[in-house]
C-alpha cells in the first residue's frame, strides 16, 4: 500500500515536471489562437527561449537575466510573426513554421560558434539555473503516513517556474474571462470587424496577444534548458511545441481543459517511461512507441469529431483586411 | 484558404513578371541578407561563405551529382505540397509521407530478392506511392467530410509515422541480431542503379555520387504534373476547387472528392523519396532518412510559385545549399550545416510569409515610371486562411 501510494506520487510528481513546460506553452498559444492569429511556431520560439536564456545564464552566471534573456527571445519571434501575419496579411502556417526551420538551425548555429561545444551551451553551475523552491515544515510533515510523502514528492523542491505556471494558469482563466482585455481578445478571434466597429484596433489587439504568447513560450524554453535542465542541447524541445499545440486543440482553446490536456499527455509520457518492457496483464507488453504517439492520435480523433468536437475561434488564421 | 505564392497580384498594376520573377528574387535577396547577417554574427565573412557552399556544390562533378541527388528530394516534396496549394490545401505532412513511402518502396525490395531491377524499381515506385498516398489519405479525408484542419492532422500524423516506423525498426523489421534499429541491406541486384552506372551503359563516364535514376523519373513527375494541371478536367476541377470552393460546388464540382484526391497525388509525390533514398541509396530502410525533406519542400513550392519549372529551379537552388551547406565545417570551425536551416527558414518566411513585403514600394515604382492611372485600390490578396 505505501509502495502504490509512492510510486502513483513519483508519477504524478513526474507529470507535474513534464507538463510544465507544454502548460506554459499551450496557453501562450490560447492567447494568440483566441485572438485570431494561428500560431504552429510555439515550438520554435520554445527552442529560442530554452537557447538564450541557457547562453546568457552560462554567460552572466545569473539564471533570471537568463530568463529575460528566453523571454525576449519569444517575444521578438512572435512579434516577426505579427510583422509577417498581422501587418503584411501573410499566412500564418508559412510564418510560423518559417519559424520553426530558422530557430531550429539558429539556435544549433550560434550555440556552435559562441559556446564551440558541438551545439550545445555548457553545463550551466547550480546558481545559473532558476532555483528550486524549499517549502518550509518538511521535518513536521516527513513523520506522518500520507502527507510526508505527498509533501516529498509533490509540493517541496519545485522549480519556481512551476509555481509560477499556477498563477499563469489562474490569471489567464481570469484574464480571459473576467477583463476587458479578455473579453476584446475572445471577440477579436470570434469576430474582428465587430471590434474594429467598436473603435479598438484590431491589429493592436493582435499584437498584444502575440507578445503573451512570445513571453511565455521563451519562459517554457527557460523552464526546460536552466530549470528542469541544466544547459541547453541541440534539439531540445523535441516537438513539445507541437504536442502543446495539440494539447490546446484537445483542450478547445479553453484553460481548464487545455490545462487538463497538458496533464493528460505529460502523464502518459511519464508512464511510459515506467512501462518499457513491462508485461502487463491481457496486452503483453505494449511498445513504447504506441504510447508515445497515442497524445497525437488522441488529437487526430478529436478534431474528426470522434470525440467531442473541437472547434476554433472563429476569425483563427484570416488576416483581417479593413473594408474601404 | 486561398491559393499560396500564385504570383499574381492586382491585375493591371504591374506587369506579370513582377509577380512571378521580381517579387520572388527580391525575397530571396532580403533573405539571403540576412543569412549573412548571421554569418557575420558568428564572425565569418558572409561573402566568403556563400561562395564557398557554390563553389562546393556545383565546383567539381561530383558535387554536382550530391547537389542534383538533393535537388531530387526537394523535386518531389516541392510538386507534393504544390499539388496540394493548388487545392487549397496546405499539406505540412511531406515528411511523414515520404517516411511511409521509404517503407513501401523497402518492403519492396525486400520482398522481391533476386527479381530484375527494373521490375522491382516500376513495383517500388507504385508502392511508394501507394504509402504515401495512404498517410496522406487520412487526413485529407477528414479534411473533406469532418472538416479538420489539414494542418493540424498532418502535423499530427507526421508524429504518428516517426513513433510507426520507430516501431516497426526496433521491433519488427530490424535485421535478426543487429543492434541498429535497420533492416537488412537489399539484395545488390535489385538496387536502383546510380546515374553514373547507367550513364556508363551508354559508355558515358560521370563522377560517382548518389544520383540515381530517381531524378529522371522527379522531371517525369514535373512534367506530368504540368499535363494533369493545365490539360486534364481533373487538374481543373482541382485548381477551380483550390480558386473558389462555393463556385466550385455550383459548377457540380465535388469539393470534397478533389480534396481527397489532392491528398493521394501529395502524398504518392512526397513517397517517392523513398525511392530516391531507400531504393537509390541507402538500399536498407532506416531511422529518419527523411531528415526533413517535407519541410523543404514547403520553401521549393513557395520558391517556385507552384509551378513545376519554378519548383526545379527552387529545389536545385536548396540542393545546392543541402551540399554546399553540409561541405562548410571542413572549412570552418564556427560553422556546421544547420546554417542551411537557417536559410531555409528565412527564405520561407521572406519568400512565403513576406511575399508582398516590397509588393507596395515595387507598385508605387511602376506607377511613377508609368505615370498612368493609379492601381486598382485594395490591399494584396490575403495569404490564405
Amino acid at each position: 500500500m505505501e509502495d502504490a501510494l509512492l510510486l502513483a506520487l513519483q508519477l504524478l510528481g513526474a507529470t507535474i515536471r513534464v507538463a510544465t513546460p507544454l502548460v506554459l506553452a499551450a496557453f501562450a498559444g490560447m492567447y494568440c489562437e483566441r485572438s485570431g492569429v494561428v500560431d504552429i511556431g510555439l515550438e520554435g520560439k520554445m527552442l529560442a527561449g530554452a537557447f538564450f536564456s541557457a547562453a546568457v545564464a552560462s554567460v552572466t552566471v545569473n539564471p533570471w537575466l537568463g530568463l529575460l534573456a528566453g523571454i525576449a527571445a519569444g517575444v521578438a519571434l512572435a512579434l516577426v510573426h505579427g510583422f509577417a501575419c498581422i501587418t503584411h496579411n501573410g499566412n500564418q502556417v508559412v510564418s510560423g513554421m518559417a519559424i520553426n526551420i530558422l530557430v531550429a538551425g539558429l539556435a544549433p548555429t550560434l550555440a556552435y560558434a559562441w559556446f564551440q561545444q558541438g551545439g550545445q551551451t555548457p553545463l550551466l553551475p547550480s546558481q545559473a539555473r532558476i532555483p528550486a523552491v524549499e517549502l518550509p515544515g518538511g521535518d513536521a510533515l516527513a513523520a506522518i503516513p500520507a502527507l510526508g510523502p505527498i509533501f516529498r514528492e509533490l509540493l517541496n523542491g519545485n522549480n519556481v517556474l512551476i509555481w509560477v505556471t499556477l498563477v499563469i494558469v489562474l490569471a489567464t482563466q481570469w484574464v480571459l474571462y473576467r477583463s476587458r482585455f479578455g473579453l476584446r481578445l475572445r471577440a477579436v478571434g470570434e469576430n474582428p470587424a465587430a471590434v474594429d466597429t467598436a473603435g479598438l484596433s484590431v491589429a493592436g489587439l493582435r499584437y498584444q496577444a502575440l507578445i503573451v504568447t512570445g513571453a511565455l513560450t521563451g519562459m517554457a524554453g527557460a523552464y526546460l534548458s536552466t530549470g528542469h535542465g541544466a544547459g541547453f542541447v541541440r534539439d531540445m524541445t523535441a516537438g513539445k511545441g507541437y504536442l502543446a499545440l495539440a494539447a490546446l486543440i484537445f483542450g478547445k482553446w479553453r484553460p481548464g481543459p487545455t490545462l487538463f490536456a497538458c496533464l493528460l499527455f505529460a502523464f502518459t509520457d511519464a508512464v511510459q517511461v515506467r512501462l518499457q518492457g513491462v508485461e502487463l496483464p491481457l496486452v503483453g507488453v505494449i511498445p513504447v512507441q504506441f504510447i508515445q504517439m497515442l497524445p497525437y492520435v488522441l488529437t487526430v480523433l478529436l478534431l474528426a469529431g470522434f470525440v467531442g468536437k473541437a472547434i476554433a475561434p472563429k476569425a483563427s488564421g484570416i488576416p483581417y483586411i479593413k473594408e474601404r | 484558404m486561398g491559393l499560396i505564392g500564385s504570383g499574381k497580384g492586382q491585375p493591371g498594376a504591374v506587369p506579370g513578371w513582377v509577380g512571378y520573377a521580381l517579387l520572388p528574387l527580391l525575397n530571396l535577396v532580403a533573405a539571403f541578407v540576412l543569412s549573412g547577417l548571421v554569418i557575420l554574427v558568428i564572425g565569418e565573412n558572409p561573402v566568403d561563405v556563400l561562395s564557398l557552399m557554390l563553389s562546393e556544390a556545383i565546383g567539381y562533378p561530383e558535387a554536382i551529382g550530391y547537389t542534383l541527388y538533393y535537388a531530387t528530394d526537394y523535386i518531389f516534396t516541392g510538386l507534393a505540397v504544390a499539388i496540394a496549394f493548388h487545392c487549397g490545401l496546405f499539406n505540412i505532412g511531406g515528411e511523414g509521407q515520404a517516411y511511409l513511402g521509404g517503407l513501401g518502396a523497402g518492403l519492396v525490395a525486400l520482398v522481391l530478392t533476386g527479381w530484375p531491377w527494373p521490375v522491382v524499381a516500376v513495383l517500388a515506385v507504385l508502392a511508394s506511392a501507394l504509402f504515401g498516398a495512404a498517410w496522406a489519405f487520412i487526413p485529407g479525408w477528414l479534411q473533406a467530410k469532418r472538416g479538420s484542419h489539414i494542418v493540424i492532422t498532418t502535423i499530427m500524423f507526421n508524429f504518428i509515422a516517426a513513433s510507426l516506423m520507430t516501431w516497426l525498426l526496433v521491433d519488427v523489421l530490424i535485421r535478426p541480431g543487429s543492434q541498429s534499429p535497420e533492416t537488412r541491406e537489399f539484395d545488390p541486384g535489385v538496387w536502383l542503379p546510380s546515374m553514373d552506372r547507367a550513364l556508363g551503359w551508354f559508355g558515358i563516364e560521370i563522377a560517382a555520387s548518389p544520383l540515381n535514376l530517381s531524378f529522371l523519373w522527379a522531371l517525369a513527375c514535373c512534367a506530368l504534373f504540368h499535363v494533369f494541371l493545365r490539360r486534364t478536367r481533373w487538374g481543373y476541377e482541382l485548381r477551380t476547387v483550390g480558386r473558389n470552393e462555393r463556385a466550385a460546388v455550383y459548377a457540380g464540382i465535388s469539393p470534397s472528392r478533389n480534396i481527397v484526391t489532392a491528398m493521394l497525388i501529395s502524398g504518392a509525390l512526397a513517397g517517392f523519396v523513398g525511392v530516391n533514398d531507400i531504393l537509390g541509396v541507402q538500399h536498407r530502410v532506416i531511422l529518419n532518412f527523411t531528415g526533413g525533406v517535407g519541410f523543404v519542400g514547403i520553401a521549393v513550392a513557395l520558391m517556385g510559385r507552384n509551378h513545376p519549372v519554378g519548383i526545379i529551379l527552387a529545389a536545385l537552388l536548396f540542393g545546392v545549399l543541402s551540399q554546399g551547406g553540409g561541405q562548410l565545417s571542413f572549412d570552418y570551425p564556427t560553422i556546421n550545416r544547420e546554417l542551411v536551416m537557417v536559410i531555409q527558414g528565412l527564405v520561407i518566411l521572406f519568400a512565403g510569409a513576406m511575399e508582398n513585403l516590397f509588393r507596395p514600394q515595387v507598385e508605387a515604382l511602376f506607377r511613377r515610371r508609368g505615370g498612368g492611372e493609379p492601381a486598382a485600390a485594395g490591399p494584396a490578396k490575403p495569404g490564405g486562411s
